[in-house]
């Protein structure tokens, strides 16, 4: 599970100790069960996968609670092969962004803009198409799901991986062409391990997003026929449609479980494990610590049951026998008639791309649509706007208190985080019986769901900021009796700003999104609906309407592109320029 | 010399013949180097010598490799068995690997290679044993102080066996102790013929370190960057710094990096450009003032030998020379045969009081600095009294690149608000003559 220096370590290492003392240790003992039984439920998890898809119709979903864990596994599997995806998507197209100029051109905006717009819309595109590819499997419509996962979770993926690539230090790149690295040795030397603290990062909030998505994409519906994949999203649509509360509350539980699961033998081990490649040159403080890491590295079994592994990475290093030569950089002569060629060949594509939307939804749109649709628009965003800024205005003044106690900052983080990656729109049919029990207005009440979810990372971004924020400029503060109002302008705000926007802006992206199922709330045959641009989109999609899905989509795009281009980029910038410490 | 006793005769090892370079497409652009020719033969130390910005760096790296000249040649001599002399490099950041151990940073040119595995842990460990490293194969760079890195940067440039070591100031970003004790241990194995190296080019800005070293100089001058002397050191290895014999050599060095060359109009100071279009460094007016007072109290009593000041004050050449030239463009020094003088201005303003500082320091902006006077007189012409900086940025920018545009107004504003001939805003990047209070 390392790049493959470490394993020729790991093998040293390992015969070594054999020379040693041969026999297992208890923690060999514990990690091999774990790995064994993990590999059980993969393979029966897959099995499921590629059954007919008649036995969807033998074997329905059922609430029976006892299933619930088959759910999970089925759904977690899901999870990581968009996750797999998704990085084999990473690898692929953001290195040929980074490498070469011209697909690069078209590859960064339209990741920037994939990575910003609301994808929920598009399940019913892919849904069919998957289905033609395998008709009578499961396979198909498993496809679709993951498909619809992938796009949750690639783009930022890429985006991030794009963005290492581009930043690579200046010398170690000299390092490499002074050795004459072969492009591949490259990548795996200096490119991958550079890369890796920050796809890490990006592919754990990638998960979190992915979550929200599995309840939306296993039960599937296009037009009139409904597929319910096993899984715990079907389970919760399931519980829904039935009214059953006690049923929602094993879905919910199931998938804290699944969560912590996965957080404590997947994520957490990574980021300890990826903390060797942060690139700095001084060893920092506070390093990230997991249990389940500390015990896979104590086993003397491992080395040997990742052998094969090893062995392929090396078999792919020795593949690479392209001779060591010296290459020269030759001075870049780019052709100006080259590039313009390009240039023109992309401004056609997408004059072409424009020509052909514009008149799909022109021939089956009027006008009245399309202003109707920017109206909603604006009704969700001043509902985003609100929101954010009750959340602010309540988890700002928290954060901080937080931020500024180590002791409470270190335990409550992880609990920001794990909330933040809790698909909230599990939680939904909880209000829905609250508002239909006590009559209230959706249009106000059912708008707190779209920020359920979203508010916590507002809340981590402040507890980091608070506690970066440097020791003598509070000491100082302190001794000049800085207090209240005075303190919060000229420290606390100042020292969490850019934090906060960080924060303010995932949140803001995600509350776009989930306006797509906090507008549009189901309980068994009780329609809940608040006016706005998110509700327009899930009704289109729930009437198989595809002109008004596109529409509601493109809409929602010019919003969310716009809030991020004339809002947030200025005030990171600004944060940037002044706000930045030391 | 130790060095010369271990070859008979200086082969060359590799040549280069006029070699230009310049930034940009257009030849109009920055000419970085003109017409560089140098030959390094076996068995020499060859120290280049310059500012930063003298192109001493980018001819280093073309000899590398890394960079194609946009003119010229650079020829290595076929060796007696045939083969072309190899070169590595060792850099001024380290250039490690954080994510791989020691171990693993000397084996990557090696592997590049495809040198087997066995033989390349073998390798590696006789470099790391020879540079010093024993005990830390394992270790992370993280783990290091700064000397033990650059060792392994050392034993990662060694391993494989080059013919010639390209050092491009490898001991600038280490202690003063350290740098030293590394000097020392190089300079050991190297008399010692205990590395597979044939010769040495080491990139510095230290002119005594380049003196210590090198048993050849050449003296950089810039814009553009070009070989301006070459100085052969005979001093016997190991070098004395105290010997009567190294000061005088450090000594000429400086007044020959000094120098006017004949071939230069006498104009201001020694910066690239003419009038407005001049190319100034951002230098700290708190400098400034501090060199001031240094020279103009004993034991200079206002004329300092240049090496005495870098000795006494810690300053590197890069960072003495633009305040020096500063002060000679400002008419507060003169700069001749290696010393520093100052004049009866600099004298007044050493004895001042703030504000009259102030005026002294305003007046000899608006004479001698034409940037300084064109945007004051811009400002006093306008009824607005305010002029948006962009417009001096391109303006600049119609003579010299971006970078040096925006360092150039950047100096400029600095000392101009010292000065209190003009305030700037930063928000608006805006310039005005309103006293902000």
């Amino acid at each position: 599970m390392d790049f493959v220096p470490q394993t020729a370590r790991g093998l040293l290492s390992l015969s070594r100790q054999w020379r040693g003392r041969v026999a297992p240790s208890w923690a060999d003992a514990i990690a091999f069960l774990l790995l064994a039984g993990g590999a059980v439920l993969v393979i029966r998890g897959a099995e499921g996968m590629i059954a007919p898809l008649s036995r969807l119709h033998i074997a329905p979903v059922t609430l029976d609670p006892a299933n619930l864990p088959g759910y999970a596994l089925r759904t977690t599997l899901r999870m990581f092969a968009a996750l797999g995806a998704s990085l084999v998507f990473t690898f692929v197209v953001a290195t040929l962004a980074a490498k070469s100029r011209r697909a690069g051109m078209v590859i960064v905006p339209a990741l920037d803009i994939l990575q910003s717009v609301p994808i929920l819309g598009f399940l019913t595109f892919t849904v069919t198409f998957f289905m033609g590819l395998f008709p009578a499997s499961q396979l198909g419509v498993e496809l679709a799901a993951i498909f619809a996962i992938f796009t949750s979770q690639a783009w930022n993926m890429a985006f991030s991986f794009y963005q290492s690539l581009r930043s690579v230090p200046n010398d170690l790149e000299e390092v490499a062409d002074s050795f004459a690295l072969s492009p591949w040795r490259r990548f795996i030397r200096l490119d991958l391990p550079f890369a890796t603290p920050a796809l890490v990062w990006n592919a754990m909030m990638s998960m979190s997003g992915g979550w929200f998505f599995v309840v939306a994409s296993e039960a599937i519906s296009v037009g009139d026929t409904r597929i319910m994949l096993p899984g715990i999203g079907s389970y919760l649509a399931l519980a829904i449609d039935r009214q059953d509360f006690v049923s929602v509350g094993w879905a919910v539980a199931a998938m804290a479980v699944v969560i912590l699961l996965y957080d404590q033998f997947v994520f957490r081990p990574v980021v300890v494990w990826a903390d060797r490649f942060r690139f700095e040159q001084t060893a920092s403080a506070h390093r990230p610590r997991s249990w389940a890491y500390d015990l896979f590295r104590r086993t003397r079994l491992l080395p040997v049951i990742f052998a094969p592994l090893t062995a392929l990475g090396q078999a792919l290093m020795t593949l690479d026998r392209r001779v060591a030569q010296r290459a020269r950089r030759e001075p870049t002569e780019r052709s100006d008639v080259g590039r313009w060629l390009w240039l023109a060949l992309v401004a056609g594509a997408v004059g072409w791309a424009v020509w052909l939307i514009a008149g799909y939804v022109a021939h089956n749109l009027s006008a009245g649509d399309v202003l109707r649709a920017f109206g909603l628009g604006v009704i969700t965003m001043v509902r985003v706007l609100v929101l954010i800024a009750l959340a602010s205005l309540i988890w700002v003044p928290i954060g901080v208190w937080i931020g500024l106690r180590p002791r409470w900052a270190e335990r409550l983080q992880p609990v920001a985080q794990f909330l933040a990656a809790f698909p909230a729109n599990v939680l939904f049919p909880f209000a829905v019986i609250a508002i239909v029990h006590w009559h209230l207005n959706p249009d106000i009440w059912l708008s707190p769901l779209m920020v359920l979810g979203t508010q916590w990372y507002i809340l981590f971004n402040v507890i980091a900021g608070a506690s970066a924020i440097p020791n003598d400029l509070r000491e100082a503060a302190g001794m000049f009796g800085v207090r209240r109002w005075q303190w919060w302008r000229s420290l606390a705000i100042p020292g969490i700003f850019p934090y906060y926007v960080t924060g303010a802006l995932t949140a803001s992206g995600g509350s776009w999104n989930a306006s797509i199922v906090a507008e549009l709330v189901m309980w068994g045959n009780q329609k809940l609906t608040a006016t706005g641009l998110g509700a327009y989109i899930a009704q289109a999609t729930a009437d198989g309407d595809f002109p008004r899905v596109t529409l509601g989509i493109a809409v929602m795009s010019i919003f969310v592109i716009g809030f991020n281009r004339l809002l947030w980029r200025p005030l990171y910038a600004y944060a940037d320029r002044r706000l930045r410490l030391g | 010399m130790a060095t010369l006793a271990r070859l008979p005769a200086a082969a060359p090892l590799v040549t280069v013949a006029g070699v230009r370079h310049h930034y940009g497409k257009s030849t109009g652009d920055l000419l970085v180097l003109d017409n560089v020719d140098l030959t390094l033969n076996e068995g020499e130390v060859v120290g280049l010598l310059g500012r930063s910005g003298s192109g001493k760096s980018t001819l280093l790296r073309s000899i590398a490799g890394l960079i194609a000249p946009s003119e010229g040649e650079i020829r290595f001599e076929p060796q007696l068995d045939g083969s072309a002399p190899s070169v590595s490099m060792v850099f001024q950041t380290f250039a490690l690997f954080p994510w791989l151990t020691v171990l693993q940073n000397v084996e990557l040119g090696l592997e590049a290679q495809r040198v087997p595995a066995e033989e390349r842990r073998t390798r590696a460990l006789a470099a790391i044993d020879l540079i010093g490293l024993d005990g830390f194969e394992n270790a992370y760079p993280k783990e290091l102080s700064g000397g033990m890195r650059q060792r392994v940067g050392l034993a990662r440039a060694i391993v494989v066996n080059p013919s010639l070591l390209l050092m491009d100031e490898p001991f600038s970003a280490l202690d003063v102790l350290t740098a030293e004790t590394l000097r020392t241990d190089l300079l050991d194995l190297w008399s010692e013929g205990r590395m597979p190296i044939k010769s040495i080019l080491i990139v510095t800005h230290n002119i005594e370190e380049a003196v210590l070293m090198c048993d050849r100089i050449l003296v950089f001058a810039s814009n553009p960057g070009r070989i301006a002397a070459e100085i052969k050191v005979d001093l016997p290895q190991p070098r004395d710094r105290l010997d009567p014999a190294f000061r005088a050599l450090v000594e000429d060095i400086y007044a020959r990096m000094t120098a006017r060359t004949v071939a230069q109009p006498a104009r201001d100071g020694l910066f690239p450009g003419t009038g407005i279009s001049m190319v100034l460094p951002v230098v700290s007016t708190n400098a400034l003032a501090g060199l001031i007072e240094e020279v103009d109290a004993t034991p200079f009593d206002g004329r300092a030998a240049m090496a005495d000041l870098s000795d006494q004050l810690q300053l590197e050449i890069d960072d003495l020379f633009p305040m020096a030239e500063t002060l000679q463009l400002m008419r507060f020094a003169d700069l001749s045969g290696g010393d520093l003088l100052l004049t009866p201005a600099a004298r007044r303003y050493a004895q001042a009081d703030t504000d009259a500082r102030k005026a002294i320091f305003a007046q000899a902006l608006v004479q001698h600095v034409p940037l300084a006077q064109h945007i004051r007189r811009i400002l006093d012409e306008r009824p607005s009294h305010t002029a948006p900086a962009r417009r001096f940025r391109d303006e600049l920018e119609d003579h010299m690149s971006p970078d040096y545009a925006d360092e150039t107004l950047r100096a400029v504003t600095h000392w101009c608000r010292y000065a209190e001939l003009f305030a700037y805003d930063e928000d608006a990047d805006e310039f005005s003559l309103d006293n902000p209070i």
